[in-house]
Formats: structure tokens, C-alpha cells, sequence
């Protein structure tokens, strides 16, 4: 076994992600086998390969640079509009500290 | 007089307008109601937006009126796929998690189509957060196939493809992750087009997997895709990773001339292809020889670890860029009594559908202490290795042509119960995904069963121009 049901409880608490025990007891049995087959990549001799976290080509080094110029942000209002819930120009949340 | 509007194509709407034969108001009614009959059929919109099209449309017509150009979409009925904003009108990426989002701004694809006269008909429906292979995953029901109703359009982008296929928009905008524009394209027998990575701003486009994602362009001729892409193309200084290159007219290219164009065949792609696929394939490349193309073998030996490094990278930046909705501020938060710490995880975990689940632990278990190098360091490595198969093959050859999937398009239900069965189909084309490069699919016959197969055709970095003749010369010899 790649991953046990201890191993799932513990990922879906990481990604904050409530699971059914039915979804539990799917998700050990989709992940051993999809790891399972992630595991052929260790007969890729990757030894001295960079790694790419971005696509690569030939550019300027200042390519990615804007105009530091000013602009008019999203308002309050239209930043709250699609809050779960708010009030006083703010996201309300359950509350976090007790007297 | 009524308006064709299932089978028009952007120069017969050009004309259409040019000659008075209809208004762009007339046209967009027209599409509008059509939209909404032949709809049911598929589900392939989602919604339809009649008060911005109708807006739009007027002020196509007024530009018109006062003899000014309205731009290369003037008029044109599009659909743009779910994950991509639209101010004031609701953006879901097919999610109960966002059933309800109103998207403050729009994307900076929709601000330059509409600013090129496109009207924009309605929003299609696609895999949630853009995450499948047959759009089986939308929270707001499958799409069905209009060449076969019992069978997936692809995904995840299927809504698009769809609507194109079946004439209820003219062109539409999908999203292509790991073959999400390409492979409902070739399901649906219409054109489809994942640009270089960078060459189309992600600003407004709902993120999945940051250093993967695209915006794409569908359309039933390769001309009228390659017009939507040069309107959409360019810098954004919204998105850092939009290039500065510039965005030549796609329609220079299309010459009809392929003699002595290199192209080169990757025995890789070959192995556990269908056969009713195979054949198909295989007759559109001699087609490409009697053109004058110079046809070569070549070998990309990492594609076999393609769906390993796609899966590990895009579940691993899926986790991190899905970490957002939280309950806080899009929409959505889980009536269950507790906590913080208990409304962020029941928030998620009743907004999120299966697959999105799937990917979520999956990125966050790869990414995790211990893991961290043994899957997502490791497969950032491969992913240079597959990028320099390609730098390797473009040395020998102009374009490489490939199947765009395994088989043809499948039966709903056929593939849902295996979850690695269906990354598994992914094959050709995630590998180009990985490395950033410019590829479409391209229609190039059917089964005998009558189910459309695309053609892959991928190119060097920004050489969009190069894919569309070998696209255009090959439609036209089609004909």
C-alpha cells in the first residue's frame, strides 16, 4: 500500500477538506493506485536536470516587468460583493477568539 | 430573411454585415434563439447572457452606421467556457462552490474580444474547475456530444466544442490545462487551439494549474480559430507571464504551400492508439506527403512518464490555487454549526465535487513534508526532460504530427468509475502542455462508426503561424 486511510485523514486535514468516511474509503483506494503508477517516475535518471517550475524560452530579463504607473483598485463594495458573509465593510467569519 | 446562423463563419458574417443582408442585432437575436432551442439537446451553455449580447451587438451596429470598423469580430457570435470572468455575469467553472459568483472585472481575453466587435452569447459548461477528460464532472450536468448524443463531447472544455459543432456559437474560448481545448475539439470534429504558454493573458482566467494553463480558441474553420486567437493574443501587463513577443497575422500564413515543410511523426505516440483512430491518422499523413511534406520519424523517449510529471505538477498547483475557496469570499459557506477550522473544511468539503477532491489531496499529499522531492522536485525534473525531447525533435523537423487522443469519443458513464483509466487518455496531449508549445487539433476524418478524429500538429515556442499552415493547407486539400 502507497497511502493508508491514517495517511488520507491527515492529507484531507492539511488541505482543510472534509471527507465522508465513504469518501475516505474511495479516496485510499484512487490515490494507492495513482501513486502507485507516479512511482515509475523514479526509472527516470534525472541526475544534474534542473528543475522547470516555469515554461522556458528566450526572453529579456526585464520581460516580465510593468509600468509602475497608478490605478484605481477594486472598491470595498465590489471586492465584498461576493462574500459569504460580511458587514461594516468587512468578511465576517465565525469567531476565531473567545473572551 | 433567416439568418444560417448554425453554419456561418466570420468572413460570410463580415460580408453579411458589409452588404446589409442582416445587422449584427438581427444576427444576435437569431443566435440567440437558436442558442436557446438546439441547447437542451447537448447542455451545452450553462447560461445565456441576451442583455450584454444584445448590448454589444448594438454598438457593432452603431460603429457601422457611422462608417467606422468595428473590428475582425465585429458581430461574431462567441461563447466563452465557464472558468473564464465576465463582469455582472455569473461565473461558475461548472462548481456548486461558485453558483453564485458575480465576477467583479472581466477577463483580458473578454475586454479584446469585445473590444473587436465579438458578441458574447452565453457561458458553456465544462468539467468543475476545468478538472476531466469528458466533461463528466460539472457540478450542472454532462454535456452530450452533437455528432452522437449518447457519447462525451471531451473535456474539459466540452461546452465549447460543442457549441461549435452544433452551430449554436460560431467561436467560443475554452481552457487547455493538459489537452482541455484539443481533445473535445477532435471528440466534436471541430478546430481547436492551445496557443504557446504565455502567448494569451491568464488574468481572468479562473487559475487551475498556474505553469499549465491556457486560454484556447475553438472555431469549425482553422481561419476563424486563428482570428480569434490574434484578437485575444499579445502582452497583458495583467499577468507576468504574458510575453512580449509579438502577434503576426495568422492569415499570411495560411498559403496553402506545404512542399518541403519538415514534419516529423514521434513513434512514441503510436503505441496503444486505436486502430479506427490509427487509420484515420494515418491516411491524413500521406495526405500531408502528397502536399510536398517531407515526413520523418523521431523518437520522444520521456513521453512514457508524461501522465506521472502532468498529474503530479497540476494536482500540486490545483491544491494550492483552490486553496481560496474557503467560505470567506466566494459565495458559498456550509450552514454546519463549529468553528473557523470547521467552516473552512465543510465549506469545502460540500462545495467541491469528486474529482476536484481527488486533485486537491493528491497535490497537497505530493507537496507534503517528506514527499515534497520524491514526487513534485522529481517531476519538475522530468518535465525538462520531456521539454527537451521536443527542442531536440524541432532541431530535426518544422511541426510534428500526432493523434490528439487514444480513441474516439466514448460513451457517458464508459470511463467514470476509474479515476487513472482517464488521466491515462491524456497521453498526447499533456506532453505538449508540459513544455509550453503551440498545438491544436485539427478535424481529419471519422471513424466508421462516424466519430470524428482530430490530428495533432505542435510547434516550436510562439510559431502559432507555422501550425496554421500546416492546419489550413491540410483543411483545404480536406475539402
Amino acid at each position: 500500500m502507497k497511502i493508508t486511510e491514517k495517511e488520507v485523514r491527515y492529507v484531507a486535514d492539511l488541505a482543510n477538506l472534509r471527507l465522508t468516511p465513504e469518501e475516505i474509503g474511495r479516496m485510499v483506494h484512487d490515490l494507492d493506485e495513482i501513486l502507485s503508477h507516479m512511482d515509475r517516475l523514479n526509472e527516470v535518471d534525472t541526475t544534474s536536470v534542473e528543475p522547470m517550475a516555469q515554461v522556458l524560452y528566450d526572453a529579456e530579463e526585464t520581460a516580465t516587468l510593468r509600468a509602475d504607473a497608478e490605478r484605481t483598485p477594486l472598491s470595498n463594495q465590489d471586492a465584498l460583493a461576493n462574500a459569504a458573509v460580511s458587514g461594516q465593510g468587512y468578511y465576517k467569519v465565525p469567531r476565531v477568539i473567545e473572551r | 430573411m433567416s439568418i444560417p446562423v448554425s453554419t456561418l463563419t466570420i468572413p460570410q458574417i463580415q460580408d453579411g454585415l458589409r452588404n446589409k443582408q442582416f445587422s449584427a442585432v438581427e444576427l444576435a437575436e437569431a443566435a440567440l434563439h437558436f442558442a436557446g432551442e438546439e441547447n437542451p439537446k447537448t447542455n451545452a451553455y450553462l447560461h445565456l447572457c441576451h442583455e450584454r449580447a444584445l448590448k454589444q451587438a448594438h454598438r457593432v451596429d452603431e460603429q457601422l452606421a457611422q462608417g467606422a470598423d468595428p473590428g475582425p469580430l465585429a458581430g461574431v457570435p462567441v461563447a466563452v467556457k465557464d472558468v473564464i470572468v465576465t463582469k455582472g455575469v455569473r461565473t461558475t467553472c461548472a462548481s456548486r462552490l461558485l453558483e453564485h459568483y458575480i465576477p467583479p472585472y472581466d477577463a483580458t481575453a473578454i475586454q479584446r474580444l469585445e473590444a473587436a466587435g465579438g458578441v458574447i452569447l452565453g457561458k458553456t459548461n465544462c468539467d468543475e474547475f476545468a478538472m476531466g477528460s469528458s466533461n463528466e464532472n460539472s457540478a450542472f450536468g454532462p454535456v452530450r456530444n452533437p455528432v452522437a448524443l449518447d457519447r462525451v463531447p471531451g473535456g474539459s472544455s466540452g461546452g465549447s466544442a460543442a457549441v461549435v459543432a452544433q452551430g449554436t456559437a460560431v467561436v467560443s474560448l475554452g481552457s487547455d490545462t493538459g489537452g482541455s481545448v484539443r481533445q473535445p475539439a477532435s471528440f466534436c470534429g471541430v478546430v481547436g487551439v492551445t496557443p504557446t504558454y504565455g502567448r494569451v493573458s491568464r488574468y481572468g482566467l479562473v487559475a487551475f494549474a498556474s505553469s499549465l494553463d491556457h486560454i484556447g480558441p475553438f472555431g469549425r474553420t482553422v481561419e476563424d480559430t486563428a482570428t480569434l486567437l490574434e484578437v485575444i493574443a499579445g502582452r497583458d501587463p495583467m499577468d507576468s507571464t504574458s510575453a512580449d513577443a509579438p502577434v503576426p497575422s495568422y492569415k499570411a500564413a495560411m498559403t496553402g504551400d506545404l512542399r518541403g515543410l519538415r514534419i516529423g511523426i514521434p513513434k512514441e505516440y503510436f503505441a496503444g492508439l486505436a486502430a479506427e483512430t490509427g487509420n484515420v491518422i494515418h491516411a491524413a499523413i500521406d495526405k500531408l506527403r502528397a502536399l510536398g511534406c517531407e515526413i520523418q520519424d523521431v523518437s520522444m523517449p520521456n513521453t512514457e512518464h508524461a501522465i506521472s510529471t502532468y498529474y503530479i505538477i497540476c494536482t500540486a498547483e490545483a491544491s494550492s490555487n483552490l486553496a481560496r475557496y474557503d467560505g470567506v469570499r466566494y459565495t458559498t459557506r456550509s450552514q454546519e454549526p463549529g468553528g473557523l477550522i470547521d467552516m473552512y473544511r465543510n465549506s469545502r468539503g460540500e462545495g467541491f465535487g469528486p474529482e476536484c477532491k481527488r486533485r486537491i489531496m493528491l497535490g497537497t499529499y505530493v507537496l507534503s513534508h517528506g514527499y515534497y522531492d520524491a514526487y513534485y522536485l522529481k517531476a519538475q525534473r522530468v518535465r525538462n526532460l520531456i521539454t527537451q525531447d521536443f527542442r531536440k525533435a524541432f532541431e530535426q523537423v518544422d511541426a510534428l504530427v500526432t493523434p490528439v487522443s487514444p480513441f474516439p469519443a466514448f460513451k457517458l458513464g464508459e470511463k467514470t468509475a476509474d479515476p487513472l483509466q482517464m488521466y491515462l487518455s491524456d497521453i498526447y496531449t499533456i506532453t505538449g502542455s508540459l513544455a509550453g508549445i503551440p498545438c491544436m487539433s485539427v478535424p481529419c476524418g471519422n471513424t466508421p462508426d462516424g466519430l470524428p478524429v482530430g490530428m495533432q500538429i505542435l510547434t516550436r515556442h510562439f510559431d502559432e503561424a507555422g501550425m496554421f499552415r500546416v492546419a489550413h493547407a491540410f483543411e483545404q486539400a480536406s475539402r
